[in-house]
């Protein structure tokens, strides 16, 4: 096969890993394998510690366009985001029979609150809720946060039905540091050579990440980010532009391609933080719990749910426009979120002082029209085009 | 309630406000420093201990929509860039800010000396003061409470508190008043917490009795305001609870009911326990619905959202950092919602309810998230049956008198017929 | 006989159901809301007694008439009575129109607009009168429009050829809109006797002497018959104050769940898709409400969702449910805010998919959301009541259909026509049951 057969096949298989609720590639890793599965909420679930205690992480969203949602409007009001709505459905549909336990970060009151409905609507399941520190300094926010991990790691071992040593927690951290800078040299290769890269190709390839055991997701990374050099893919005369939001909620995959189709090369983007919301690698020295704790301190990735105490708000956004060569920002923001949503006019105000262009949005993760976000992302891509640097 | 006469209780609390007010409006000249926080999770005894004048912005945006402004500040913000989605008390605080920054008293406020973000049940109060910093360029320490995730407090959870408010809140406070901590005075105050803690948590159990003397919701917002806010840890507080307290007893030995908009209620016919926070912009006409029917809140978790002291939590001067602690990791909104359907239930018993009703507020979701899942439950474990309706906090366009009305005389009457249509009696 | 009555104020209609001692509708009346809630209520009531009336009437015909002679009259009676009623208003709007045009604000044209409009609604008087033949009279009989809108399009009809440059056809349109209002806030002088003598006066020459003679006797014995009010209820909601005294009203969803019971006394879930507003009700054995959920404030889910899609496609309300019933490959639609309606609509449309196809989808979305708010109020019991304007959509019942069995199972679905009457009939019901238990006490 050829490079383009091959490249084609990859995003095939990823497709249909990113098509498919009834996570049969989950039950197929059960079935091989014997081991437990813990559902992953986003956005900060720390992988690592379910990957060593033997168990396989799978990051949940809802059920984006595909799930017709039938039960889980019941169980929230209609000023309540699509995502929660989504995941209750999955899990009363049987989706998630299994999955044996279940991780909720603390990204915002919603997931918080998921937390409990799950403790009171399937109490045989594990539902940690996992606090993220807000404090930053290392023996404060980073002793707790280790306390945190430690606590789900009590949790996960009791699941796998084994103690997990440091030693396969450093394996597992090496792992995801691996994964990660895969993923990161997908990113990279797409800022610089965007042609190459379509953008709901590379999430695609990102997202499989979501249900694929670490490894097997690192290799499919690699093989891709290595063919596609060899693709003869056209340059086009596309603007370039950061898509910056909280993406909890994911965007349907029709958006994505939409703003590509409207004339954009989207260079950078925060829609796959949650496989990759660490700058650079966690030290495999030491106390495993801490080097975690200690490296999101210190090195988080800039989010809508993460305190911004470092530098002024905006500022790793204005960094990554500049680097990634972008000429425009675009702000995507799921119905009513928040924390996305009251973030917006403060990394705004931010790109304004830097003579940044941005546009903003809302979506939702089961929208089915995408003509005014085609418009307003057109006109958008035009118009920095034309009087952009 | 301007058509009855100001018992002795609402006097007090009006002058205690008053003189905050004015306090705060000549705070610079009198070289107070300023620090602007947030009712839950609030270190108000820490604050005064300092000397420092605390505003609550929550309350401010509170008030102005009481008095009908709050529909201008929002718009305001949203003029300026805010979501339409986003939590209308952020909104109303930012446009008021944009619009003078005049407070309920019609005195301009002070700006903030320094941001204590006390983020406590609530991810938006880290939004909302990340804004306010950007507004005001003022320094910020952030205080993070850890949630009840599972309906208990670890010792790990009370050590990351103490160890914040001794690493970065004290020394916030020591830089800003160039005042060193001072821990006696912090007992001294906490101690007093505890006195009207006591009482307060004595008012809040009248509502037992039958008839209940207090509307334990929106009477209750008055009850809860002095404990919640620039006066727990002082006499004042203490002062007013057991003023409070007295006529709360007094209407117990008259078998009076509570007071009302239009006066006190004389027939109590439904007995309800409500979740959620009120609406404020229509706040009189939104309680008549109730009062007209008979109906009385026996009990609400509301009025637990500043701090819960009724289930035997107090301010303790012997513990004054872990008490601190303690106290923030309790608030209503910190607590799972496993342990809030267990208070709810808990309520509905104790207090004798006839229903359990929920206000469901567009702005909050912290409160709102999971309350469907929470009714139901407690209609499961109770078998009394629940109400639902659909309010804001401080943006009118989200309270629709006519439907709001519909749903609550609907389900009273439900109530009603399901005693066998007399409405007269009360579940014994 | 002693009658119990409800009364319904809705935003649109107003309707009255009027029961007898035994709990059986006599009849019922329905007349478009108005400013004057007294009247609107007033006029319902006495519709709904004009109604039972006549099923009075149509009982004592029974006793003496041949089926075929019996509907003929019937209709003819009725058709006549209705006449006499109509060319009463006209009267009053003939005096009405009269009374505008003296208003300075057409000082102008004063003398033209007087003689114009004068004509305008003599024309209308006259073709009232005009008796028609009984083909046309039977299809009269099908469409009860309101006056109003009745009165309103001949107006306006008639005013397009009366009009020219100087007295134009806004100047025409201006006198009867604000007539208008004043006729309808006008109660009829004429007495419900007066109106049907005089109708049986005119009807009777179609018949034999002797037939006749049989049908005035029948026709005295209903009027005699003596109808006794044995109490109101009335119910709605959207209003400050409802005109009746507060231990004589009911919330609108009690009277809706008791109405659907006395329809279908099985049932125990109700759902009730309105225009403006969706109701999800459980009801007990007794018909009493023990758990609701309103969707009071989302257009998506309710009636008008889809009068906006109507218009959207510039096509009729009723004319969606039977074009999605002819897909065969419904479209997915997720989300159904009418913010995006529109959008999404012209999107699918241009992007090749099928208009029957879409409005299935559409369709079942609306129908998803009556199943959340179904959830919310505790699921689908057996058996399940569907009513509202919308149980008329053939493609909207079919998606109920469907969802209520893949999720819920076997249930037993009733569609209930007539069910604008509901919540009016429960009140009445809630009349007769207070007056049984006054009764007992």
């Amino acid at each position: 096969m050829d490079a383009r057969q091959t490249v084609e096949q990859l995003v095939a298989q990823a497709d249909a890993l990113y098509h498919d609720l009834d996570f049969a590639a989950v039950k197929a890793w059960r079935a091989r394998t014997g081991g437990r599965v813990v559902g992953c909420l986003p956005t900060y679930s720390p992988k690592e510690l379910i990957h060593a205690a033997g168990l396989l992480p799978v990051h949940l969203r809802g059920g984006g366009d595909q799930l017709e949602i039938i039960r889980g409007d019941a169980y929230f009001q209609s000023y309540i985001c699509q995502m929660p709505r989504g995941i209750i459905e999955l899990a009363l549909s049987h989706r998630l029979d299994d999955f044996d336990g279940f991780v909720f970060p603390a990204i915002c009151d919603v997931i918080r609150n998921l937390s409990g409905i799950w403790q009171l609507l399937f109490p045989d399941k594990l539902a940690r809720y996992l606090d993220i520190p807000q404090n930053f300094d290392v023996e404060v926010g980073g002793a707790f946060y280790a306390e945190e991990l430690g606590r789900l790691l009590a949790d996960l071992e009791k699941l796998a039905g084994h103690p997990v040593t440091d030693e396969a927690l450093r394996a597992s951290i090496a792992a995801y540091n691996t994964n990660r800078r895969s993923v990161e040299a997908l990113m990279t290769l797409r800022a610089d050579k965007p042609w190459l890269v379509p953008a709901d190709e590379a999430y695609l390839i990102i997202r499989a990440g979501d249900v694929l055991p670490v490894e097997e997701h690192t290799a499919m990374v690699d093989r891709y980010v290595a063919l596609l050099p060899q693709l003869d893919r056209p340059v086009r005369d596309h603007s370039r532009v950061v898509v910056s939001g909280a993406f909890c909620e994911q965007p349907p995959l029709g958006l994505i391609k939409t703003l590509e189709r409207a004339g954009c090369y989207i260079v950078w983007d925060d829609m796959t933080i949650h496989c990759r919301f660490i700058h650079g690698d966690v030290s495999t020295d030491g106390d495993p719990k801490l080097a975690l704790a200690r490296a999101f301190i210190e090195r988080a990735v800039e989010s809508a749910s993460v305190y911004s105490c470092r530098g002024s708000k905006g500022a790793e956004l204005c960094r990554t426009v500049k680097t990634s060569g972008a000429q425009g920002v675009f702000f995507a923001a799921p119905s009513f979120g928040d924390p996305a949503l009251l973030d917006q006019p403060m990394l705004q105000a931010a790109l304004d002082q830097q003579k940044i262009p941005w546009t903003a949005f809302k979506y939702a993760e089961n929208l089915g029209q995408f003509q005014v976000i085609r418009e307003q992302a057109g006109t958008f891509s035009d118009s920095i085009r034309l009087w952009g640097d | 309630m301007t058509t009855v006469d100001k018992e002795p209780s609402m006097v007090k609390q009006k002058e205690m406000i008053g003189a905050h007010f004015d306090r705060l409006s000549t705070a610079r000249d009198d070289g107070k420093k300023v620090v602007y926080t947030f009712v839950p999770g609030n270190l108000t005894e820490l604050l005064l201990s300092f000397d420092v004048l605390p505003v609550y912005p929550e309350i401010n945006a509170l008030q102005s929509a009481m008095r009908k402004k709050s529909g201008d500040f929002i718009t305001e913000a949203e003029r300026l860039g805010h979501s339409e989605d986003v939590c209308t008390y952020v909104k109303c605080d930012i446009g008021m800010k944009h619009k003078g920054n005049i407070g309920p008293t019609g005195q301009v406020l002070p700006k903030p000396d320094l941001l204590l973000l006390s983020y406590t049940g609530c991810f938006t109060f880290l939004k909302w003061f990340e804004l306010l910093r950007e507004e005001y360029q003022c320094p910020v320490v952030l205080l993070h409470t850890p949630y009840q995730a599972d309906g208990e407090i670890t010792p790990s959870m009370r050590e990351y508190m103490i160890k914040q408010i001794k690493s970065e809140v004290i020394p916030a406070l020591e830089k800003l008043t160039g005042r060193a901590f001072d821990e006696d005075r912090l007992r001294e105050l906490l101690k007093l917490s505890a006195r009207a803690e006591d009482d307060m948590v004595s008012v809040l159990q009248s509502a037992k009795h039958r008839p209940s003397p207090i509307d334990a919701y929106f009477g209750g917002v008055y009850y809860i305001g002095p404990m919640f806010t620039a006066f727990r840890g002082t006499q004042g507080a203490v002062d007013y609870y057991s003023l409070l307290r007295d006529e709360v007893e007094g209407r117990v030995a008259r078998g009076e009911g509570p007071i009302t908009p239009d006066g006190p209620m004389t027939t109590e016919k439904y007995r309800l326990v409500v979740e959620g926070p009120p609406n404020w912009t229509d706040f009189r006409e939104f309680w008549k619905m109730f009062s007209d029917e008979g109906a009385v809140v026996v009990a609400s978790t509301y009025t637990k959202v500043g701090g819960v002291y009724d289930f035997g939590f107090r301010h303790d001067p012997h513990d004054p950092l872990g008490t601190l602690a303690d106290y923030c990791m309790g608030v209503y909104t910190n607590r799972s919602l496993p342990q809030r359907v267990s208070m709810l239930e808990h309520y509905v018993r104790e207090y004798g309810a006839d229903g359990v009703l929920v206000n469901s507020v567009k702005s909050c979701n912290s409160f709102s998230a999971g309350q469907l899942v929470m009714l139901r439950e407690v209609e499961k474990r109770t078998g009394i049956a629940g109400g639902f309706i659909e309010t804001d906090l401080v943006d009118a366009r989200y309270f629709s008198a006519a439907n709001v009305k519909n749903r609550i005389e609907s389900y009273l009457q439900m109530i009603q017929q399901k005693r066998g249509g007399h409405a007269q009696e009360a579940r014994p | 006989m002693r009658t119990f009555t409800g009364i319904d104020l809705g935003s649109t209609t107003t309707k009255a159901v009027m029961l007898d001692e035994d709990g059986q509708i006599l009849g019922r009346g329905i007349t478009n809301s108005r400013s004057n809630y007294d009247l609107a209520a007033t006029i319902a009531k006495a519709e709904a007694h004009v109604s039972a009336r006549f099923r009075l009437l149509s009982r004592e015909l029974e006793k003496t008439e041949p089926a075929a002679t019996l509907e003929k009259f019937l209709t003819l009676i009725e058709v006549e009575f209705r006449r006499q009623q109509s060319l009463e208003q006209l009267r009053l709007l003939a005096d009405a129109t009269a009374r505008e045009c003296e208003h300075p604000r057409v000082a102008r044209i004063k003398d033209a607009l007087i003689e114009r409009v004068a004509a305008l609604v003599e024309h209308m008087i006259q073709a009232e009168a005009k008796p028609a033949p009984l083909m046309v009279v039977k299809e009269e009989k099908k469409t009860s429009d309101f006056f109003r809108d009745r009165a309103a399009s001949q107006y306006s009809r008639l005013a397009e050829t009366h009009a020219d440059a100087r007295v134009t056809f806004d100047d025409l349109m201006s006198i009867f809109d604000k007539a208008i209002i004043r006729v309808e806030n006008t109660e009829l002088k004429e007495s419900f006797q007066d109106l049907m003598l005089r109708a049986l006066s005119k009807v009777s020459a179609r018949f034999d002497e002797t037939t006749a003679q049989r049908h005035r006797t029948a026709v005295q014995r209903a009027l005699d018959i003596e109808l006794l009010n044995g109490g109101v209820i009335g119910t709605g909601y959207g209003r400050q104050r409802l005109p009746f005294p507060k231990q004589d009203i009911r919330s609108e969803i009690l009277c809706h769940g008791l109405g659907a019971h006395h329809q279908f006394p099985a049932t125990r879930t109700v759902l009730d898709i309105g225009g403006q507003d969706t109701k999800a009700i459980q009801v007990d054995d007794r018909g009493i409400v023990t758990s609701f959920q309103m969707n009071d404030r989302c257009a998506a889910g309710c009636g008008r969702y889809l009068g906006y899609i109507a218009d959207e496609m510039s096509l009729g309300v009723h004319e969606l449910g039977p074009i999605a019933m002819q897909s065969e490959r419904r479209v997915k639609i997720s989300s159904t805010c009418t913010v995006f309606a529109g959008a999404e609509l012209r999107d699918r449309l241009s992007n090749g998919q099928r208009r029957e196809d879409i409005l299935a989808g559409l369709h079942r979305a609306i129908i998803l959301r009556a199943m959340s708010l179904l959830a919310r109020s505790g699921g689908v019991l057996d058996e399940f009541t569907f009513t509202g304007g919308v149980a008329n959509n053939e493609a909207a019942v079919t998606a109920l259909r469907q969802l209520v069995d893949e999720n819920y199972g076997a249930r037993t679905v009733n569609i209930s026509a007539g069910s604008i009457y509901t919540g009016a009939l429960g009140a009445a019901l809630f009349s007769l049951r207070a007056a049984h238990e006054q009764a007992a006490a």
